[in-house]
């Protein structure tokens, strides 16, 4: 951290530096000269800074089976299709509505609040049933095989509303899916039925910790073996509605191999920080920092290889994302560079406008078939760890030069909050960095 | 069902352009690129084992099987010739794209041939090599300025022009020929003709020396007062000014996924010879990890790789929507616009990350680059591409968006 701050500082600095001192100190905001930022609001809004886990519902095993339910490979017709099935055609289109009516009219105002309105995050279990489109019927879900497809398909979809907004409504089912594709019988008996529930509880699959260059198989959260149980310390980073959240799965280093834990949010030891971001600030985000957390025997969700595989599978989350969130940007920048006049024509009829518009289409299509090809290849239990590192490649290149040629396509104003696309510029930059979250 | 895996069916068909690709292409593919013009004797043995193979129904292979059938439109998802002729396209290609563009009967002027001709036209010219010959001194991406002149006498066609850039041009045994019956009327009038080698008043006036792609020739072409039956007009003879350049246009929608496709095989060449040397120099390249995590030339792979990827598919979703009867107009122009230049990139890069090996005439790799280059021009520039997909996304005719 050193290296940044190594410029020299000559008496103009010294100078700057002072009055900058001056500007920042306390004094101001207690004889209230100041407006308080909007960082202010979003914590006053959390609660405090800092706060330990919510206390959360008891959660215990309804129902005993020998054997977990896993959801059946999908088949495989052999055939190359790009034609979804008609029930995803059902699903997607309700899933569209839901993002145009809702989340896009909401998107700004959660943006600004750093929260999601509680109406839409319940709505997205009633009306989408977002945490149950993952888990078998025989688990009370509505899945009668495995389904990333129809996941990637809801996730873009709803990201084309608002992909804040898409983020906190999926974290839960990030969670959800988890326990169905690695958890035990008595974990997915424990855990499952909040989440085909009427009351979901707020979850989240956090992965990503503050380091520079994060890498998701060298961790620096670790797992202690301790009597019959473990204790985990460590950061995790840009968490969705943790501040809320009452169950957590949690990426830790157990003798040196990457496990994912199942630490309910009450436990002692856990704090939340609220930790906002560039974008996708309507999720949330926060800090879960873990001091010395006793957990049980029974708190590790599946092995190594189920680490492995929540690592891709959100990444094809997040390309999904991106995509959605990039289709947003194309459909709004269309009409847009159409009627916007210069020179006494649309802007539309020179190429250096209209190629934007070429290359934002041709780079979206070309990473959505390498998403729709893994989440494909993933459902059918294929391997897909090359689709997945492409996905992610692809959606975090273009994503954020899509992202970018929203705002440039339209100038000024694409700079301003009047119009969407400088939060899909700072969303989209999200899906590169994260890790995590969206398990599809 | 969403699936992008090539079916099982192509199997045998790829399996057997790899082999081709591998015994005959690679081993004389030097020999020929420093042999500028000289025929390439090696692929008359072919001719007759690629004819082989696009006889056997769906599994076609290569340029011909652009042939949309619309008696197949009710059946439901179809995996049919125009998939598995770009995937035997890509594949040969991976061998070498100027013995591809030397292919007997593999001519692009077959795939037009196939694309407008009436069934009696197809029947008449199935043994025909046949190239294309659009572009003249005076334009070329502007195909609406054709001079070449075609002016009906009798029972005939009497066509008079200049041709360039005739790929096979001297090779082949028949042209393909866009020329206009009355410049006046603009891109209405513009048809296409086939005209046989050896018909009078047609001669082939010259060969380029070229950056890349030397097996294959690429002729100069002049006609002068050479008649031509008019029963070798492909489409109608009518000028029909609402619709009429659509036709002769149409063989693009086809034929730009082929070229996609050969600047698919050639960068899927070169990621596969850097990879191999990749290895050998100890740099391994990890999925799951992250590329900036990694060695600089393992994240550039992974780079490389993705946008390959991304161009393949664009290329399968055209050649999908074609089988299945979808205008792929936009599609079409998506793969080629992705494909030719990913495909200049890759290649280009994979001779950086192989340094004085990869960019000597040790290795294939600095000829692949030259090669890629006539991928992202010929069948419609970079900036045609362009042009056409923002068209089609803005909603633009060509009189707006110039």
């Amino acid at each position: 951290m050193a290296a940044r701050n190594a410029r020299g500082r000559d008496v103009m600095g010294v100078g700057l530096a002072a009055l900058n001192r001056l500007a920042g100190a306390t004094v101001i905001d207690r004889l209230k000269l100041r407006k308080p930022t909007e960082r202010a609001v979003y914590e006053a809004s959390k609660a405090g800074f800092r706060a330990v886990g919510v206390a959360n519902r008891q959660f215990a095993a309804v129902q005993n089976r020998s054997k977990p339910e896993r959801p059946a490979s999908a088949g495989d017709s052999g055939l190359f299709d790009l034609n979804p099935t008609d029930e995803q055609k059902m699903i997607l289109e309700a899933t569209s509505e839901f993002a145009a009516e809702l989340l896009r009219p909401a998107a700004s105002a959660a943006d600004t609040a750093c929260e999601a309105p509680d109406t839409i995050l319940k709505r997205s279990i009633s009306e989408l049933g977002v945490t149950q489109v993952g888990v078998p019927e025989s688990l009370g879900g509505m899945a009668s095989e495995r389904s990333t497809v129809t996941g990637v398909l809801v996730t873009e979809a709803l990201a084309h509303g608002d992909m804040g907004l898409a983020v906190a409504c999926l974290a839960p089912a990030g969670v959800s899916n988890a326990l169905v594709l690695f958890g035990s019988a008595e974990q997915q008996a424990t855990y499952l039925p909040a989440f085909v529930g009427d009351e979901v509880p707020a979850a989240a699959l956090a992965v990503l910790e503050p380091t520079v260059l994060f890498d998701p198989f060298e961790l620096k959260t670790t797992a202690r073996r301790s009597g019959d149980g473990f204790v985990l310390d460590g950061v995790k980073s840009l968490v969705p509605r943790a501040a809320t959240a009452e169950l957590f799965v949690i990426g830790a280093a157990l003798d040196g191999v990457p496990t994912l834990f199942l630490v309910e949010s009450g436990t002692a030891g856990i704090t939340i920080e609220s930790e906002p971001a560039m974008g996708i600030r309507a999720a949330s985000t926060a800090r879960v920092i873990l001091d010395g957390v006793k957990l049980p025997a029974g708190a590790v969700l599946g092995d190594a290889a189920s680490y492995i595989e929540a690592i891709r599978l959100s990444r094809l989350g997040w390309a999904a994302l991106a995509c959605g969130t990039g289709k947003a940007v194309l459909d709004y920048v269309i009409p847009y560079v159409n009627e916007r006049q210069a020179f006494g024509e649309p802007i539309s009829n020179r190429q250096a406008v209209a190629f934007m518009v070429a290359n934002i289409g041709i780079e979206l299509e070309g990473a959505r078939l390498v998403l729709l090809r893994a989440a494909a290849r993933a459902e059918q239990g294929k391997s897909y760890a090359r689709e997945s590192a492409l996905a992610r490649r692809l959606t975090a290149e273009y994503g954020m030069q899509i992202g970018s040629s929203g705002v440039q396509l339209l100038g000024g104003h694409g700079y301003v909050k009047e119009h969407p696309v400088e939060r899909w510029y700072r969303d989209l930059r999200a899906c590169g960095v994260m890790e995590g979250v969206v398990l599809v | 069902m969403i699936n992008l895996e090539i079916p099982k069916k192509f199997g045998m068909l790829i399996n057997q352009a790899q082999q081709v690709s591998t015994e005959i292409f690679r081993p004389i593919s030097r020999k020929y690129d420093q042999a500028e013009h000289e025929y390439p004797k090696e692929l008359d043995m072919l001719a007759s084992l690629i004819d082989g193979m696009n006889a056997s129904g769906e599994s076609s292979a290569g340029a011909r099987g652009v042939r949309r059938d619309s008696s197949e439109k009710e059946k439901g998802n179809r995996n049919g010739t125009n998939m598995s002729g770009t995937l035997s396209i890509i594949e040969a290609c991976w061998g070498d794209v100027a013995m591809v563009l030397s292919m007997p009967r593999q001519g692009l002027g077959n795939a037009a041939i196939a694309s407008v001709a009436n069934d009696e036209q197809l029947a008449r010219f199935d043994k025909l090599w046949a190239s294309m010959a659009i572009t003249e001194p005076g334009f070329g991406s502007d195909s609406a300025a054709v001079t070449t002149t075609a002016k009906k006498d009798g029972d005939d066609y009497i066509l008079n022009g200049e041709k360039i850039f005739v790929t096979a041009g001297d090779r082949s045994d028949a042209v393909v020929v866009w020329a206009t019956l009355d410049k006046s009327l603009g891109r209405a009038a513009i048809k296409s003709f086939v005209v046989e080698k050896g018909t009078p008043g047609m001669v082939v006036e010259r060969l380029e020396h070229k950056l890349g792609i030397r097996a294959s020739d690429t002729a100069t072409i002049r006609f002068t007062d050479c008649r031509v039956p008019a029963a070798n007009l492909m489409g109608s003879p009518e000028i029909e000014t609402e619709s009429g350049f659509g036709g002769v246009m149409q063989t693009f929608d086809n034929t730009r996924p082929l070229v996609a496709g050969m600047a698919i095989g050639c960068a899927r060449a070169a990621l596969d010879e850097i990879s191999g040397l990749l290895a050998e120099a100890g740099v391994e390249v990890d999925y799951d990890r992250p590329a900036y995590v990694q060695h600089a030339a393992a994240a550039a792979f992974l780079a490389m790789e993705a946008d390959w990827e991304a161009a393949y598919l664009l290329t399968m979703e055209a050649t999908w929507m074609a089988d299945n009867n979808k205008p792929n107009s936009l599609q079409a122009s998506m793969a080629k616009a992705k494909a030719g230049r990913v495909g200049v990139e890759i290649t280009l890069r994979c001779v950086e990350l192989a340094g004085s090996f990869g960019y000597s005439e040790n290795s294939l790799l600095e000829k692949w680059s030259r090669d890629s280059k006539i991928l992202d021009i010929f069948e419609g520039t970079q900036q045609i591409q362009q042009l056409i997909v923002a068209r089609r996304l803005l909603n633009k005719s060509s009189a707006d968006l110039k």
